[in-house]
């Protein structure tokens, strides 16, 4: 039976009638057309599906949609501001931080979630909050220097 | 990907109280917590359970703090909430260490020290620290609260002694006096399940003893059931020699040949954890 939610994703009010079995990952891709969250595994560990919830990076295919109720829900469509790339975003444009680019948006979202709570990683912290996340391509050296990247593009519009 | 979740549903009770009463109306409720557990089982299909309890809201559940002497946490605490706890980490470090161990960030924001405990997979990394520090387990159902010595949880494979009508509500850790040490062994250094795990308490270098006069040994992995090496906790008490506590830790454990590992191998990592732990003063 359908039951209500109230969230708001990318800090616009959503609300919906729905399965309590739909998956957050399903909510956002399906019922909300956001489709830069990607869905690459079925055991929870490629980390393609991460999505901040309440400013935390979680695994949106760990969690029902119902589950979200009442929360700030943000997605890869939701970090940049006025056509401006977010700066974790401009850093895997500048450094490579990707080939496919399947990972990407969850491993975005996991870097912006590392920054928020550690504004100047070293490369071992960045590595260490990236380890829910895989990629197939990159072998991962570009992706941590366009997250170092952003680190020090912080202190740069701070300083 | 849906299709494994059709007929499914998830009551959301708006208290413990309620939780408890929800669970004792319907003895098919299944608990969900961080459902970092839960969800991989039903995507595989190995989960023929249809209906869930949502636990994620209770946050009565989530608190850690002092009772007493003891060290009380919910069993909703998150892997997270474990490694961030000052409590945690200044009386608790190696419970720390484990959280730190789990998964990545996004499941240790979701997922939680009781369902890992509740899991009951031989491999849960915070269980060999539960086990040495010889914490309790609380659990409450609608008719009443009793307290389980962790090392009495676990009854066999993925077997434990709480009814279907009980929630796990908290741990209590007594004070743990001694050093602490943790060490995972896995495939990788990120998102692999233990290949051995272990925990354990050592007298501190001046005071000769620990808490109870002894060295406190928990593995996982290398059993049915996370398991205290009372044998080899014996024989260092007594005054073996690591050579000797090493062998006798090996006869102790009952690994398996599984598509982690081998019986083997899980022995001589075991053996080589002792010594390292012995070693490490
Ligand atoms: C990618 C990935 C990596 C992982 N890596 C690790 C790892 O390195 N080490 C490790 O130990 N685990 C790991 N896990 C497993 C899992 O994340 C942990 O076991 C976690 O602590 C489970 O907690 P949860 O709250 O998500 O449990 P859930 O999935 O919500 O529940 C698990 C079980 O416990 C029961 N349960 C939950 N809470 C209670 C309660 N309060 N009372 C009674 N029953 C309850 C549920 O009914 C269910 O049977 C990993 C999982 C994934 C997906
Ligand atoms: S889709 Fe792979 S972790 Fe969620
Ligand atoms: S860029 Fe292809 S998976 Fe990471």
């Amino acid at each position: 039976m359908p039951i209500p939610v109230r969230l708001r994703v990318n800090n616009a009010p959503r609300q919906h009638d729905i399965e309590p079995r739909l998956l957050l990952v399903h909510y956002l891709r399906d019922v909300c057309g956001l489709t830069g969250t990607h869905v690459g595994c079925d055991t929870s560990i490629c980390g393609a599906c991460t999505v901040l919830v309440d400013g935390k990076a979680v695994k949106s295919c760990t969690m029902f949609a119902i589950q979200a109720d009442g929360s700030d829900v943000t997605t890869i469509e939701g970090i940049a501001t006025n056509g401006h790339l977010h700066r974790v975003q401009q850093g895997f444009w500048d450094c490579h931080g990707l080939q496919c680019g399947f990972c990407t948006p969850g491993m975005i979202m996991a870097s912006v979630h590392l920054l928020a709570g550690n504004a100047s990683p070293s490369r071992a912290e960045i590595a260490d909050g990236l380890r829910g996340n895989l990629c197939r391509c990159t072998g991962y050296s570009h992706i941590i220097d366009a997250v170092a990247q952003a680190a020090n593009s912080t202190e740069v519009t701070h300083g | 990907m849906q299709s494994t979740l059709s007929h499914r549903s998830l009551l959301e009770p708006k208290s413990l109280r309620d939780a408890l009463n929800m669970l004792r109306q319907e003895k098919s409720l299944v608990p969900m917590a961080g459902c970092t557990d839960l969800y991989v089982a039903l995507n595989f299909g190995t989960l023929q359970d249809t209906r869930f309890l949502d636990l994620w809201r209770l946050d009565a559940l989530r608190k850690i703090e002092r009772r007493g002497d003891a060290l009380s946490i919910g069993a909703l605490a998150t892997h997270s909430d474990l490694i961030r706890s000052p409590l945690v980490r200044s009386r608790l470090p190696m419970l720390a260490a484990a959280a730190r161990e789990v998964g990545g960030v996004q499941i240790q924001n979701r997922g939680t020290i009781g369902g890992n405990v509740a899991n009951a997979s031989p491999a849960g990394d915070t269980l060999p620290v539960l086990a040495a520090a010889g914490a309790f387990v609380w659990l409450q159902s609608a008719s009443g609260t009793r307290r389980v010595p962790f090392t009495a949880f676990y009854t066999g494979y993925r077997q434990t002694v709480r009814r279907h009508d009980e929630l796990i509500v908290a741990f209590e850790i007594p004070a743990v006096r001694g050093r602490q040490w943790f060490r995972k062994v896995g495939t990788r250094a990120a998102q692999a399940i233990s290949k051995v795990v272990m925990a354990g308490v050592v007298p501190s270098t001046g005071s000769g003893r620990a808490a109870d006069g002894s060295v406190r040994i928990a593995l996982g992995s290398v059993a049915p059931t996370v398991v205290r090496a009372t044998r080899t906790e014996a024989a260092l008490a007594a005054g073996a020699s690591v050579e000797a506590a090493q062998r006798t830790l090996v006869e102790e454990i009952a690994p398996i040949d599984d598509t982690r590992s081998t019986a083997i191998y899980r022995r001589r990592v075991a053996a080589n954890l002792l010594a390292r732990m012995l070693a490490a003063r």
